[in-house]
């Protein structure tokens, strides 16, 4: 039995979730989403417990773990900086607001602090484009980054605990 | 020019159900379910020429009459709230700002269908705003306008609101469709057409968000009306994403056959820094460039045709002449190759390939023939693959090539570009 490693309330969110759907499999992208929502990210307990639970085979939730790009096997820090490097930020200068945040955190895009604080991705376009170039800080989105914005961003993140 | 979707942006009042039901919300509802037969709802939308806003532009009464009334199957409607082609932002808008006009939409058009459940596709980056539709849908099932026997009419209709992962090929509706399900967002052969087989295998219905939000207005209106906004078959207004070196970058909703001069140079704001302009990408990131002295275009489906592009999702993404070509195209083409689902060799080996040349040639090391490649290699992608991905990958290499050969050539010779200063 694999499923005790999902809380009492993940598993009664999961039955919330699986009412929704005709059938089981249907609900498994919305059963990752709030996985990772509580977890941070999908280990390999817990994708043998939803395996269990929707009766698939763990190679195919791994399949479609690996397929969408904003579900992971690994966590990510406190604060993930993911920065749109698609045309219209681009044209924006969002490559400069990306460079200052690697230098100011000492890490390479893709990586994560020491500390888990911070993690930096470059994603292609957000929906944002208004707002180039466009930055979202896990959920939040942030408008028109430049370098002084993303440095003072970074500042007053690192002083919330 | 009077707006309807985007009377309500940047009011966070306007969300309200309340605000709504005063502002006349919900009454086209009231008058489909309660005075019109299904049928006569599709016809008003024929006449309406309404045409499918996520890009491809079918016309939606007509999608909604492929719909088979006998089958004994469950019928979908499917929402698609995806939206992640580059410059194109709309539905964002509509549902952060007007949640109520898409569900009022939904009824409309799920009644139109015969379907009694829906689910909304929304991309996961939406969250915040996947949570304000939410809000709208609870507000609409504590007021009886979703749930058992709407209106007191029989009908009954459930709602659900799905987030996505994070893949712009989701947002193909046959993808869609395979992701909703659960698996991998690979597109599917078609026929069959999801009107007979889609969601489960069940007749469906996959329309955008900005189309389905238009419905109430035509119900409200008229066909008639709707259709005497826009150009002969291209009805009505539409949200046009405006982004890059604009001085205004944002939506703005205009009538279909809005030239695009006016789009770019009165709507928002004219070019940044008062810079000449050099590139608009008319239709969302997969439409052909056109030129400076091309953008006298009028901005509907048939004209852009006409002038070998497309007005697709109408996001249009503006470019001044100290924009590197060379590295925008760069930037769509690796867009592209990360996107590919991979399914077909031409699409994933050929994006692949169309990314390695124009880098190689972006930083340098490009040699003579470069082009031409790329030109060979684009010609093998296209029309060779499931799903129209692999054109829309190769559409914007040809047309930029096409049209700004010289530039290219320079950038190869000199081995960096001259444009920018
Ligand atoms: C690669 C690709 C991506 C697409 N992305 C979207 C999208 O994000 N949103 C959307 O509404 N349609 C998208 N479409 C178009 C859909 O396949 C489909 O035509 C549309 O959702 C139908 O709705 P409509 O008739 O109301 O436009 C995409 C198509 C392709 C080929
Ligand atoms: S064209 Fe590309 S994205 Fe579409 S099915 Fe083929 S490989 Fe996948
Ligand atoms: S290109 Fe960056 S948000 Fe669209």
């Amino acid at each position: 039995m694999s499923l005790e490693v999902l809380s009492e309330k993940m598993l009664s969110e999961i039955s919330e979730i699986l009412a929704r759907y005709p059938q089981q499999r249907a609900a498994l992208l919305p059963i990752l989403n709030a996985c990772q929502r509580e977890y941070g990210f999908i280990s390999q307990r817990t994708e043998e417990a939803v395996a269990e639970l929707l009766g698939i085979p763990v190679i195919e939730i791994r399949e479609t773990i690996s397929f969408y790009s904003l579900l992971r096997r690994k966590p990510a820090g406190k604060y993930h900086l993911q920065f749109c490097t698609n045309i219209s930020c681009s044209l924006l200068g969002a490559e400069e607001s990306v460079a200052s945040a690697c230098r100011q955190l000492g890490i390479h895009e893709g990586d994560t602090t020491q500390d888990n604080r911070f993690t930096i991705t470059t994603v292609e376009c957000l929906g944002a484009c208004d707002m180039s170039p466009s930055l979202q800080v896990n959920d939040d989105y942030h408008a028109n980054m430049t370098s002084d914005k993303v440095l003072e961003l970074i500042d007053k993140l690192k002083d919330e605990r | 020019m009077e707006k309807i979707l985007s009377k309500n942006f940047f009011n966070p009042e306007a969300r309200k159900i309340e605000v709504y039901l005063r502002d006349g919300g919900y009454e086209a509802a009231r008058k489909a379910l309660s005075e019109m037969t299904p049928e006569s709802v599709i016809q008003e939308v024929t006449e309406s020429s309404l045409r499918g806003l996520g890009g491809a532009g079918f016309p939606t009464g007509r999608k909604w009459g492929f719909i088979p009334k006998d089958s004994p199957k469950p019928k979908y409607l499917i929402i698609n709230s995806d939206e992640s082609e580059p410059g194109t932002f709309k539905d964002r808008h509509i549902l952060e700002w007007d949640p109520h006009t898409l569900v009022e939409g939904v009824i409309i058009a799920s009644y139109a269908i015969g379907a009694h459940q829906v689910y909304v596709y929304t991309r996961g980056e939406y969250y915040h705003y996947a949570n304000i539709l939410q809000e709208a849908v609870k507000e609409a099932y504590a007021k009886g306008l979703l749930g058992k026997n709407i209106f007191g009419s029989g009908f009954d209709l459930e709602l659900i609101i799905h987030l996505g992962a994070g893949a712009y090929i989701c947002g193909e509706e046959t993808a869609l469709l395979e992701s909703l399900e659960g698996k991998r967002g690979w597109p599917r052969l078609k026929p069959p057409f999801p009107a007979i087989s889609g969601f489960l295998g069940c007749p469906t219905v996959v329309n955008n968000t900005e189309t389905i939000a238009y419905v109430p207005s035509i119900i409200r209106n008229g066909g008639e009306w709707f259709a005497a906004l826009g150009t002969p078959r291209n009805g009505g207004m539409r949200l046009y994403s405006v982004s890059g070196h604009v001085k205004r970058p944002g939506v703005y909703e205009l009538p279909l056959g809005t030239p695009l001069r006016e789009i770019i140079y009165q709507h928002a704001g004219g070019m940044r820094s008062d810079r000449k302009l050099r590139a608009v990408i008319p239709g969302g990131s997969s439409s052909p460039v056109l030129t400076a002295a091309e953008i006298d275009v009028k901005m509907d489906f048939d004209s852009l045709a006409a002038v070998g592009s497309m007005l697709g999702s109408a996001g249009v993404i503006v470019m001044d002449e100290g924009t590197c070509l060379l590295k925008a195209l760069t930037i769509l083409s690796k867009f592209y190759q990360h996107e590919s689902c991979g399914q077909c060799t031409p699409c994933r080996e050929g994006t692949g390939w169309m990314t390695r040349i124009l880098n190689r040639s972006l930083t340098g090391d490009g040699v003579q023939g470069d082009l031409e490649n790329l030109l060979r290699i684009a010609g093998n992608i296209i029309g060779n693959t499931i799903c129209p991905l692999g054109d829309a990958a190769v559409l914007p290499v040809q047309s930029f090539i096409k049209k700004f050969r010289e530039e290219f050539e320079s950038h190869l010779q000199h081995g960096k570009c001259l444009a920018v200063a």
